[in-house]
């Protein structure tokens, strides 16, 4: 019997990592530091979409809800600054209650009025201030601050993940009286309630926080500070690491980099990893000759040897689950006995590509058919997974070339040009393992025109909208199955590659953190501590 | 002289403007545009009201000649406008990059110097023996190896051996040199080392040619000592196209370390240059570009005066 390998490595790194001082004493003192491959354009967590910004600034503040900073799913929804709430019997009001004795960092007082400034802003921005997360709160009607210490939200109908989506990390509380001055004061200052105070930003090099002495949570943070070092070359984040002189990157280091740095270091690092909520799919395009015809869209994914590719590929590159549309070893995950039964996913791969071949023939394409699949200029993991994809097509006789389009370039050239593509490779990576967050992409083009594939399907489209709605979980997946049957096998409207696999070295002194699938969770950094 | 001299600098002028349209219009050729890079490029989903949003904000929803307006409008008035990454000041965004940039350029500039005129000379004097081979074989592996590959191999051999990491944030010289040096000595030396192998072959050529003159023949027949003829005759007859070699790349290095800045953490113009052509940053990318094409004009017209004035036959013509 096959293991769960999501969840496998979900479990084991719980064993190993476990929660804040599971095992030891927190120790306070010390500053943590830390590499972040890219910086934040703005500091506005309500208009930005790079990890560059949450992980140095993600520390000044709290949202309302957050992810357990225990569960290594990354899916739970856990008290920040509301510290408990209620939802109505029909599902269409929550009511909040805000903890008591919270201050901004200028010493003001948090209160109702600022989160409900924050979310208005999210929610309901006004002319000109851009909100990217707006869409994901359709479903709010109203945010309403009945007294102090109480948030209402009213929402227009039941939304299953209504709590989750609170638990975004982007959703920082400002202060009411600063938006309403200045909704733009944000993007270039900081004043939050957070375990981390602001010190120092110099552009292009590093990004300081200390202590906030006066945090709500007592005895946190454990930390006297943090400094963010801004590296880009990769080659110098793992030297960095080596030299001790950066105690952990958030993000992830390869398959190579673990080995490497475990030789050089040994006992004095570790590793946490998990099945990471990103993943490569192809798109394939509809509206160009032969894609329209799925025999051949299914031809395209019964050629892949995903499980094989597991073994192989995730020893050089940082790809490992074999998934669907959900990361597996997370509440909505399909097993992997279940997902053996969708095209392109049977055990039996000789049975599957001469089905592949079958369907090719029927479709009257011939031996040796050619086609282009553009690729993004970024080499980690796109380069390695075309590689792989095109020898995998090659082996039901179908001739792939590859063109490698430069990344900055690749959407307006590319995905969002449905006349310059044939097949190509696309990505999606989420903040918080939700299906609401990650199979949107998937419904029409005319609904949501980040779907490069380019289709229409009410089917999908009607399905997402139950599985939205559905307010008990069983049958929440049970739509998600339906949708995820019809995407990957009945219509193959994408290909799934494999779930990127995310590996965060760390300094042995390092305690207190928990890998998640998602790495724009787990910065607040109010738990972290260090052994020496 | 002096004629000279303005009739070289104001032809700088035109030079700039045409640098100025040329990478106004290239940029807008390019796929993509930064409200893409910001927001599509992430993997999450984006409405289409954000990109309008942000892209009316930039400007980047009005014509083309209106933005090439505002913006050569902007340049006489010596407004570079703000990052359209950033949103601050293109001056401030500089201002912090230049002057680690500056002081690399200088460094490996020294480095480059102090090796390639003294090995030159010497190749140059000992021709076709083991001295000259030496210095052949050591300027064909500065060239031969890329810089950014001599700074891995340092950190590298740093690790390795010492354990030990150059510091990684920048800190200006006036406020902690031994730091400053300890973090810039080492790119300066991987960059100095392809620039002088440059340096010396064009020191080593020039010196051959010089020492063959019949004034160099007839300063030796005077019975002129050897030093005085090589310092006073040749060496000043033959830097003039070295000099040209390192103001060219000079100009080079205050833009051109992308790699190297990489590899070293180095907070300079280059890993800027680089970061806002990948954001499409419009109005960074075309200041940085005129301040390295002013920068190239700059020493070009430098060298051109030197040149006339170590050798007065060039401003006669």
């Amino acid at each position: 019997m096959r293991l769960n390998k999501g969840l496998l490595v979900l479990a084991l790194t719980a064993l190993l990592a476990g929660p804040a001082g599971a095992q030891e004493k927190p120790r306070y003192g010390g500053e943590l530091v830390y590499t972040v491959p890219s910086e934040m354009p703005s500091y506005d967590g309500h208009r930005e979409q790079t990890f560059g910004l949450i992980h140095p600034i993600a520390p000044h503040y709290n949202t309302l809800l957050r992810v357990d900073p225990t569960d290594p799913t990354g899916t739970k929804p856990a008290p920040d600054l509301a510290e408990s709430w209620t939802a109505s019997k029909d599902g269409l009001t929550y009511t909040f209650k805000l903890r008591r004795g919270v201050k901004f960092h200028d010493g003001s007082e948090m209160t109702s009025k600022d989160v409900k400034a924050s979310y208005d802003k999210i929610i309901f921005p006004p002319a000109g201030v851009a909100s990217v997360r707006k869409a994901t709160y359709t479903v709010v009607e109203v945010v309403e601050a009945p007294d102090p210490y109480t948030v209402r939200f009213r929402l227009k109908w039941p939304a299953g993940a209504f709590l989750q989506s609170l638990a975004s990390p982007w959703n920082f509380i400002y202060k009411a009286d600063i938006l309403a001055k200045d909704m733009h004061w944000y993007e270039k200052n900081i004043m939050g309630t957070g375990p981390f105070v602001f010190v120092e930003h110099v552009k292009g090099s590093h990004w300081v926080g200390k202590k906030n002495p006066n945090y709500w949570d007592k005895g946190k943070p454990y930390l006297d500070g943090y400094r963010a070092m801004f590296v880009k070359a990769h080659a110098t984040q793992v030297a960095m690491v080596r030299g001790e002189r950066s105690m952990i990157q958030f993000r992830s280091f390869t398959p190579a980099d673990r080995e490497a740095l475990t030789a050089a270091l040994g006992p004095k690092i570790k590793f946490q990893e998990s099945a990471w909520d990103c993943i490569l799919m192809v798109a394939i395009n509809h509206t160009k000759k032969p894609f329209d015809d799925k025999r051949v869209r299914k031809a395209l994914t019964l050629a892949l040897d995903r499980w094989e590719a597991s073994k192989t590929l995730s020893k050089i590159a940082i790809v490992k689950e074999v998934a669907g549309v959900q990361v597996p070893g997370t509440p909505y995950a399909t097993p992997p006995e279940e997902l053996k039964k969708l095209a392109g996913y049977w055990p039996d791969i000789e049975k599957s590509r001469a089905e592949a071949r079958r369907l090719l023939k029927e479709a009257g394409i011939p031996d040796g058919f050619s086609f282009t699949f553009k690729n993004r200029g970024t080499p980690m993991p796109y380069e390695p997974m075309a590689i792989w994809l095109i020898d995998q097509w090659r082996k039901v006789g179908l001739n792939v070339k590859q063109e490698v389009v430069e990344a900055a370039a690749y959407y307006g050239s590319v995905l969002r040009k449905p006349d310059a593509f044939q097949v190509a490779m696309d990505f999606q990576c989420g903040y918080i393992v939700d299906p609401d967050l990650d199979i949107y992409k998937f419904v029409s083009n005319d609904k949501n025109p980040d779907n490069y594939s380019y289709y229409t399907d009410r089917t999908l489209d009607d399905l997402y909208v139950k599985q939205s709605r559905a307010q008990d979980p069983e049958e929440r997946k049970k739509y998600i199955r339906e949708f995820e049957r019809r995407l990957l096998d009945d219509e193959v409207h994408v290909l799934m590659t494999l779930q990127w696999h995310r590996i965060v070295p760390m300094s042995a002194k390092v305690h207190g953190w928990q890998v998640t699938p998602s790495h724009y969770l787990n910065n607040q950094l109010d738990t972290v501590w260090l052994s020496q | 002289m002096a004629r000279y001299v303005v009739k070289r600098f104001l032809l700088m002028i035109p030079t700039l403007i045409g640098v100025a349209v040329l990478i106004f219009l290239l940029l807008r050729v390019i796929p993509g545009d930064v409200v893409e890079v910001r927001f599509v490029a992430q993997g999450q989903f984006t409405s289409q009201d954000v990109l309008q949003i942000e892209r009316a904000k930039l400007g980047l929803d009005q014509p083309l000649w209106k933005q090439f307006v505002t913006w050569m409008v902007g340049l006489l008035r010596f407004d570079f406008g703000v990052s359209m990454w950033t949103g601050a000041p293109i001056t401030e965004e500089i201002k912090l990059r230049f002057a680690l940039s500056l002081q690399l350029s200088l460094m490996a500039t020294a480095v480059a110097t102090l090796l390639a005129i003294p090995l030159g000379v010497v190749a140059a004097l000992k021709q076709d023996t083991w001295v000259d081979y030496v210095v052949r074989v050591f300027s064909i592996a500065g060239l031969a190896m890329p810089s950014f590959w001599l700074g891995i191999l340092m950190i590298l051999g740093f690790l390795i051996v010492f354990r030990w990491l150059p510091p990684m944030v920048y800190t200006p010289f006036w406020v902690d040199p031994w730091q400053n040096l300890a973090q810039l000595v080492w790119p300066a030396l991987a960059v100095g080392w392809r620039y002088s192998a440059v340096a010396t072959r064009m020191t080593r050529s020039a010196m051959l040619e010089v020492l063959r003159e019949d004034y160099i023949r007839t300063a030796r027949a005077k019975g002129l000592w050897l030093k005085l003829i090589l310092v006073r005759h040749a060496l000043k007859n033959a830097l003039l196209p070295v000099m040209t070699v390192i103001g060219l790349e000079f100009a080079f290095l205050l833009g051109g370390l992308v790699v190297t800045e990489q590899v070293f953490n180095l907070n300079g113009l280059g890993l800027l240059f680089v970061e806002a052509i990948a954001h499409r940053d419009y109005t960074l990318t075309q200041a940085l570009v005129l301040l390295v094409a002013f920068v190239f004009i700059l020493v070009n017209f430098l060298t051109d005066v030197a040149y006339a004035w170590v050798d007065p036959r060039i401003r006669l013509r």
